[in-house]
């Protein structure tokens, strides 16, 4: 498999606090890969970087085989909050991408509108982020995500402020998502169930300043059986992960 | 639907239609109190009518007045709404180059704040002297009156914009002005609402105070023809004239944003 996008040897500071050193990481062609660590320990600031917003102090960010660091616009970032913007319709939000990228409203509109049915979110184009219920807006999101990327995606924390049940549900339909779509994600997760759940490999981030520690391969080939998270290797990784992270890293 | 759901619709509905009674009845019960007690006051024979006109005279002047009232009316509105709409321009112009330019900020706040604290009454005759008896004086009082609370509202309304939804766009690749026209103007047009509702109101007492310093027509002429002439009842009726005026305004303010932002008016999960 190809590498589409890999940050290298990325060092980042504020004032005399080194929050993230030396990071390595990188992500395959339609893989789905989730950076798994406590709070504070850097996950978003790296995304920043990732994304463009923010420079490293050391390393670069390579997307596609070109250096890309420090210029926003290249991959896609969802953001931890839905950040649905609470005066437009979900359909202008979610082409709002394109808009940026110079396209007419309305052909931006017509190009986002046939995705609508394959995220769940037909019937409500013209309904505004207040009228939608935390999953569809979370969703609405995603496909915003989706049509601004082209082919990589960065999630933080993607499904952090839904319930349990919301949340196992739209774990489902992402991964079945994943199987009809064509995109590369990088996600942000602090919960070991997800990072298992919905991942191929996960880089395990911890420490002052945060390192990457460990990198686990799920073995377990996507589509995954439905009951994946109640057999004994789902259990393995869980411990695994759970030692790696160190008895400190609950914040206990 | 069944009839579990439709019943309690029904009782959502009778719940608002409740409030709304309970909000507005205390409001219309003191006006008319304070009308009857003014009513007492005066037709029983305690305040002699040179010194306040009893609401029956009131009316009478307002009726009888009513096609002068009318006039003048008009010529105030016009000044009202023309210095409204400079004020405006002028408030989005100055809130943009101040929140986009750091320096802009620092050379004209003082400045805007300085304009707030000069008195009307006092800069009412020197803006005649200076520009003549027509409309140009009183537009300009319109326009100090009625820019700052508008400029204030949008200025908040841009610093307050999502830092985070700002981010989004720059991780899309937006551009400074993008950034505007999609994240920062639309968050800041509750207060530019909330503030236009305040200059609204501040524009026809703005012509009307400009007009009384020197001009000849206006309901602010009006006022000080009728108050030279000792003619209470047609002041009182002047007044409340100006009264429903800006009320009218406001309520016209109000539509104006229910109609610009429709997504305010939408219930929480409302499908």
């Amino acid at each position: 498999m190809d590498t589409v996008l890999s940050a290298e040897h990325i060092t980042r500071s504020y004032g005399s606090r080194t929050i993230i050193s030396d990071i390595n990481v990188h992500l395959d062609r339609h893989e789905i890969v989730c950076l798994l660590g406590v709070s504070g320990v850097g996950k978003t600031t790296l995304f920043h970087i990732l994304s463009g917003l923010n420079m490293p102090d050391e390393g670069k960010v390579v997307l596609n085989g070109r250096e890309i660091t420090g210029q926003p616009g290249k991959i896609s970032y969802m953001l931890q909050k839905d950040l649905m913007l609470p005066y437009k319709r979900i359909i202008d939000n979610v082409s709002l991408p394109l808009q940026i990228r110079g396209m007419k409203k309305k052909q931006a509109e017509e190009k986002a509108a046939p995705y609508f049915e394959q995220f769940g979110l037909a019937g409500t184009e013209d309904q505004y982020p207040a009228q939608l219920s935390g999953g569809m807006r979370q969703r609405a999101a995603l496909l915003r995500t989706y049509l601004s990327s082209e082919g990589v995606a960065l999630l933080d924390e993607p499904f952090s402020a839904l319930d349990t049940i919301t949340k196992s549900a739209i774990h489902e339909w992402y991964l079945d998502l994943m199987q009809k779509i064509e995109l590369s994600t990088l996600f942000i997760t602090h919960d070991i169930d997800e990072a298992i759940i919905l991942s191929d490999r996960i880089y395990i981030l911890c420490g002052k300043p945060g390192r990457i520690t460990d990198e686990i391969v799920i073995a377990e080939k996507r589509p995954r059986r439905k009951d994946f998270s109640l057999t004994g290797e789902f259990l393995e990784y869980k411990k695994k992960i759970i030692s790696d992270l160190g008895p400190g890293s609950f914040g206990i | 639907m069944n009839s579990g759901d439709s019943g309690f619709i029904r009782k959502g509905k009778q719940a608002e239609e409740d409030s709304s009674f309970q909000k507005h009845a205390p409001a219309v019960i003191n006006m008319i109190v304070i009308v009857l007690i003014w009513m007492g006051l005066t037709e029983g024979g305690i305040v002699p009518g040179y010194m306040l006109p009893s609401p029956v005279a009131v009316v009478k002047a307002f009726v009888t007045d009513f096609p002068t009232l009318m006039y003048h009316s008009s010529v105030s509105l016009l000044e009202a709404a023309l210095g409204l709409l400079i004020g405006i321009a002028l408030a989005i112009v100055m809130a943009i180059l101040m929140d986009r330019f750091r320096t802009c900020y620092r050379a004209l706040y003082p400045v805007m704040v300085i304009t707030q604290t000069i008195p009307t009454v006092a800069i009412a005759p020197i803006l005649v002297l200076w520009m003549g008896f027509g409309m140009a004086p009183k537009i300009t009082l319109v326009v100090i009156s009625t820019f700052f609370p508008i400029a204030v509202g949008l200025l908040d309304g841009f610093a307050e914009a999502d830092k985070d939804a700002i981010d989004l766009l720059r991780s899309m690749g937006a551009t400074r002005k993008q950034i505007f026209l999609q994240i920062k103007f639309p968050s800041a047009l509750g207060q530019f609402f909330s503030g236009l509702k305040i200059s609204a109101s501040y524009s026809v007492v703005g012509a009307v105070v400009a007009e009384w310093l020197g001009g000849f027509k206006g309901l602010g002429v009006y006022m000080t023809r009728v108050r030279k002439a000792y003619s209470f009842d047609k002041m009182f009726a002047v007044i409340i004239l100006i009264v429903i005026i800006s009320l009218l305004l406001i309520a016209l303010v109000n539509l104006l944003r229910r109609a610009v932002m429709p997504w305010e008016h939408i219930r929480e999960h409302e499908k």
